[in-house]
């Protein structure tokens, strides 16, 4: 095929295929003072896509704290680090995969595993465990049904083939997600401070080399097509899914480490998104130098490939590398051992350039920095508040009739997916390998990993909620950093960071603009009055199939710091007769809950109202009554409420409870409400007083509300009347049963 | 007493073994290369879990050709102590080291769960004082740990007493018999499923596992 020239692709505005905007092809032909060829319009079009460039979306960051004494790398790297003290640190971050595991599940999902882990050990750290947020349609449709097991098992056979525990993560099931699931991926890392790596290519003169696999034709423009909205034509678009290779990457993770630690490396970037474009300007542009590579040189899978093709492939587990320059022949023994090619193909720079040659002839020459995220174009477009809202907010919940009896709803909430045990989903997952997983996943609201050597652990975390957003982004937003934070500390675990994945529509629509402006201010918001830093996120926008946008759905991967690992909580009841109490301020807000879903199905209402001056004193009283030892449990309330709450309790410890509702009010809402800021805890009934005390001195209340039983699960009402009452047994089938029932 | 660790390429639980020998027993370890082909200075050999070769062909199909795995052929014939677990059953299996084959677990997925296991036979260094009978709680991590051996070969294993570990309680993957580990005729060579270092440390749910490596120490000490 003949590349058209860049006369063609100006008066053809062949540009436009790539996904550039004719502001954006001009800006180009000023930047470089001519016309540029084809292989530089491709580069310029997948680094400028929404995806590499964050084009709607940077704007907001200034907003986002990201500073604090623990933190050792914020945003701007390819992931954070923050120090846990003792030598060691964490690196983590999130990703997402939505529109490839839309297309083609199994591969999807694997590569966005694939990717992320590639992001945290660049940093030098090896990877200690993955994480996942799935969103999925209803999964009584036949083609969810597909997705989800095809997702499921992609992140299985790519995550247990490398050898990294898989130990958390949250899946939601919602009609608004049937047309462009969403797949945001999670690694965390653990590194020595000194070994902290960056991927800057530094040093004028020093090799620059490809290592891992050859270079394939899969997955050109992939980055472009993650740009993009789903369409009915997007399923010929599999060829721009990547397929990846775990052992590869395995090899590779061995491999990269083994080279950092012996010292050879000065940069490591991985090809990602847009591959060894933007591996190659990220690394100039991040150390103010230039790269020069010969395409010649570039190991290939098939022979004939052009410069565009080369440049442009998104073929998984491969690295650049920029050595030292007496330390070539080191790292190809390193990567050798492990049968891995690792070749020079250029040398570092100092004129700002990436030079791009094709043997003696040069291919592409662009300036690294008008390349980068900080060189491309940002837009801040008109925001409109959706005209939905006034139909949400206007919502009355006394047009749905009280009940006498809530067993019923009890066991349907408990039974619908989203509520549901995911035990289908996380066995799958090797969540213990690396021998650290002492927390696993379903017996707390996080997963706890210890640091082997210390006394110290760290609980990780996913969380979401697109239909609180959706009702109001900005409380919304709140609401979801609050419970991730909330999520650690039922742990036991000090929130220390988070990172984002922000999973909206397309931004160009003022509606979805606004959605998305409100959301970041809402979570900037809220991590700073929690004083939980950003260290840097993802941004996934054009989630719309057939014209129709996603819930807008910020979700938030955090890690949390436990001192003593001794005092880490679990979420089950522990012991007949111990004290069932409320941490926190009572609550019965029904906006947007699950319980509203099963009565009126689209999300209605108000989501739940976050105060955070409230939710960070309950926060601290939370850790201060779990390092006090006078806890047997914690949970945070969310999803289904007070009653799903203590029901997850029970069944998680096979025991039963016997709950008295102090409060006036409507019973739904008592029962299944979703208001944020309260934590049901479990203790030891002679400890209660000095629960009572401590509770106190954070100025958050502690409310008395029954015990537990040994099998029977009643609520009653103040007056005594029984509003739910059911076997702790009927309660684990409901929510054991209800994923294995519909996937069998 | 010195333990090899084999590492293959794709193997992955070679330094949770390394951690528990080292750590939790104080024994002398060492990671071997597949390449390597000198395994004289070892007393025992454990071939680790994980996906060697990326599980490629079938699992263990492709370390079988590995360098090492000459010498541990030898090491078997000569006595040596030999325990495969997970991927490394699966890799002594393809070696012709233990008879039968391994088949994708009847769910067709991969399962990782805490499972309880019956020792049945104390005849091997890594049940050597071990009742029989005695019941482990250990977690399994396998996607293809159906064990499957033809009706003779089945009636072989219950007669040379090679069915050294059994599933009790459900079968989480169709094995034949449930039969969660075997050992070679001469009762050195051990392969099983379920992951004793992943139950060596209290911190981590279970210590079960701790005797299947203390097994190993007692049968070293009682030889000497």
């Amino acid at each position: 095929m003949k590349e058209p020239t860049p006369l063609q692709i100006r008066d053809e505005k062949i540009w436009r295929s790539m996904g550039l905007t004719e502001d954006e092809y001009d800006q180009i032909c000023t930047t470089l003072g001519r016309l540029p060829n084809y292989t530089e319009v491709g580069m310029y079009a997948v680094l400028w896509s929404e995806h590499c460039a964050y084009k709607h979306t940077r704007p907001f960051f200034k907003l986002f704290p990201t500073t604090g004494e623990r933190i050792l790398q914020g945003p701007g790297e390819n992931a954070g680090v923050v120090d846990i003290g003792d030598g060691w640190a964490v690196v983590f971050k999130v990703e997402s995969h939505n529109h490839p595991s839309a297309i083609e599940p199994y591969q999807g999902a694997a590569t966005g595993v694939g990717g992320i882990l590639r992001d945290i050990f660049t940093m030098g750290a090896r990877p200690i465990a993955a994480l996942n947020s799935l969103r999925l349609g209803d999964l009584d449709d036949e083609k969810v049904k597909y997705l989800f097991k095809g997702i499921v098992a992609g992140i299985a056979g790519y995550g247990n083939a490398v050898g990294v525990p898989t130990v958390g993560g949250e899946v939601y099931f919602d009609p608004g997600y049937a047309g462009n699931p969403l797949v945001n991926a999670m690694a965390v890392g653990l590194v020595r401070h000194e070994m902290i790596t960056t991927a800057s290519a530094s040093g004028v003169g020093n090799p620059v080399m490809v290592v891992g696999s050859e270079t394939g034709r899969d997955g050109i423009h992939g980055a472009s097509f993650a740009s993009g909205e789903l369409s009915s034509d997007s399923e010929e678009k599999s060829p721009t899914v990547q397929a990846g290779d775990p052992f590869v990457e395995k090899l590779l993770i061995e491999a990269c480490l083994e080279a950092i630690e012996s010292g050879a490396v000065i940069g490591i970037q991985d090809m990602g998104a847009a591959g060894l474009t933007s591996s190659a300007c990220e690394m100039a542009s991040r150390a103010g130098s230039g790269i020069e590579i010969d395409l010649a040189l570039v190991p290939c899978r098939e022979p004939g490939m052009s410069p565009y093709e080369i440049m442009l492939s998104e073929s998984q587990e491969r690295m650049l590398v920029v050595p030292k320059k007496d330390a070539v022949d080191e790292v190809k023994a390193i990567f050798a051992k492990y049968g891995l090619p690792a070749v020079v193909v250029g040398k570092v720079t100092d004129d700002g350039m990436v030079r791009v040659y094709d043997g003696s002839d040069l291919a592409a020459e662009v300036p690294a920095k008008s390349l980068s995220t900080d060189g491309a174009p940002t837009y801040v477009r008109e925001a409109k508040r959706p005209a939905y809202l006034d139909q949400t907010q206007s919502f009355d919940i006394s047009t749905i009739a009280e009940q006498t009896d809530y067993t019923q709803d009890l066991l349907d909430l408990l039974d619908s997916p989203t509520i549901a045990s995911k035990q289908w989903v996380y066995e799958q997952f090797d969540h213990l390998v690396q021998l650290n997983t002492v927390v696993a996943p379903g017996a707390a609201d996080a997963a706890v990993l210890r640091i082997k050597g210390t006394k110290k652990g760290i609980a990780v975390t996913v969380d979401g909620n697109g239909r609180l957003v959706y009702l109001d982004p900005y409380q919304g937003s709140m609401g979801v950093v609050a419970e991730a934070a909330r999520n650690l500390v039922c742990t036991g675990a000090e929130p220390i960071g988070l990172t984002d994945g922000l999973n909206f529509g397309n931004p160009e629509k003022p509606e979805v603009y606004w959605q998305l402006q409100q959301a970041i201010q809402g979570l900037a918001e809220a991590a700073r009055e929690l004083e939980i830093p950003v260290t840097g996120g993802n941004a996934s926008l054009y989630n719309e199939s057939s014209g129709q946008a996603i819930y807008p759905t910020p979700i938030i991967g955090m890690v949390g710091l436990i001192e003593d690992i001794d005092l880490r909580m679990t979420s089950s009841f522990k012991d007949v007769n111990d004290v069932i109490g409320l941490l926190g301020w009572p609550g019965s807000e029904l906006g947007g809950s699950e319980w509203l879903k099963l009565k009126v199905g689209e999300p209605q209402g108000q989501a739940p109202v976050i105060d955070l001056g409230r939710e960070k004193a309950l926060q601290k009283a939370c850790l201060a009554v779990i390092r006090s030892g006078l806890i047997k449990s914690a949970h945070d309330i969310s999803e289904g409420g007070l009653a799903v709450c203590i029901a997850e309790s029970c069944i998680q410890g096979n025991l039963g409870a016997e709950v008295n509702l102090p409060w006036p009010g409507r019973l739904d809402g008592l029962l299944f409400g979703e208001s944020a800021a309260r934590i049901v805890i479990s203790a030891a009934p002679e400890n209660w007083d000095k629960l009572h005390e401590l509770a106190a001195q954070y100025g958050v209340p502690l409310t008395r509300l029954g015990r537990v039983k040994a099998e029977e699960v009643v609520f009653a009402t103040a007056q005594g009347w029984s509003v739910i009452s059911s076997s702790v047994g009927s309660l684990k089938t409901a929510w054991e049963q209800s994923l294995p029932k519909r996937l069998s | 007493m010195k333990v090899a660790i084999l590492v293959f390429p794709g193997s992955s639980c070679e330094r949770d073994c390394y951690h528990v020998l080292t750590k939790v027993f104080g024994l002398e370890s060492e990671l071997v290369w597949h390449t390597e082909t000198d395994l004289a200075r070892f007393d025992a050999i454990i071939l680790p879990g994980g996906s060697s070769y990326g599980n490629y062909l079938r699992p263990g199909a492709l370390a079988k050709f590995s360098p090492v795995m000459d010498r541990v052929i030898e090491a078997a014939e000569s006595g040596t102590p030999i325990l495969g677990i997970g991927n490394g059953f699966q890799i002594l299996l393809e070696a012709g080291l233990l008879p039968g084959a391994m088949l994708a677990n009847e769910s067709l997925r991969f399962q990782c769960h805490p499972q309880d296991i019956r020792v049945e036979v104390d005849r091997t260094p890594f049940t050597h004082g071990i009742a029989p009978g005695t019941l482990l709680n250990l977690p399994i991590a396998h996607g293809e740990g159906n064990y499957f051996i033809d009706q003779a070969g089945q009636a072989r294993l219950e007669a040379n007493k090679q069915i050294a570990l059994r599933y009790v309680g459900s079968n989480p993957n169709g094995s034949v018999s449930d039969i969660a580990g075997i050992c070679n005729e001469a009762g050195n060579v051990v392969g099983m499923m379920p992951h004793p270092e992943r139950a060596a440390e209290a911190v981590l749910g279970s210590v079960d596992g701790q005797k299947i490596f203390k097994a190993l120490i007692n049968y070293w000490e009682a030889k000497k």
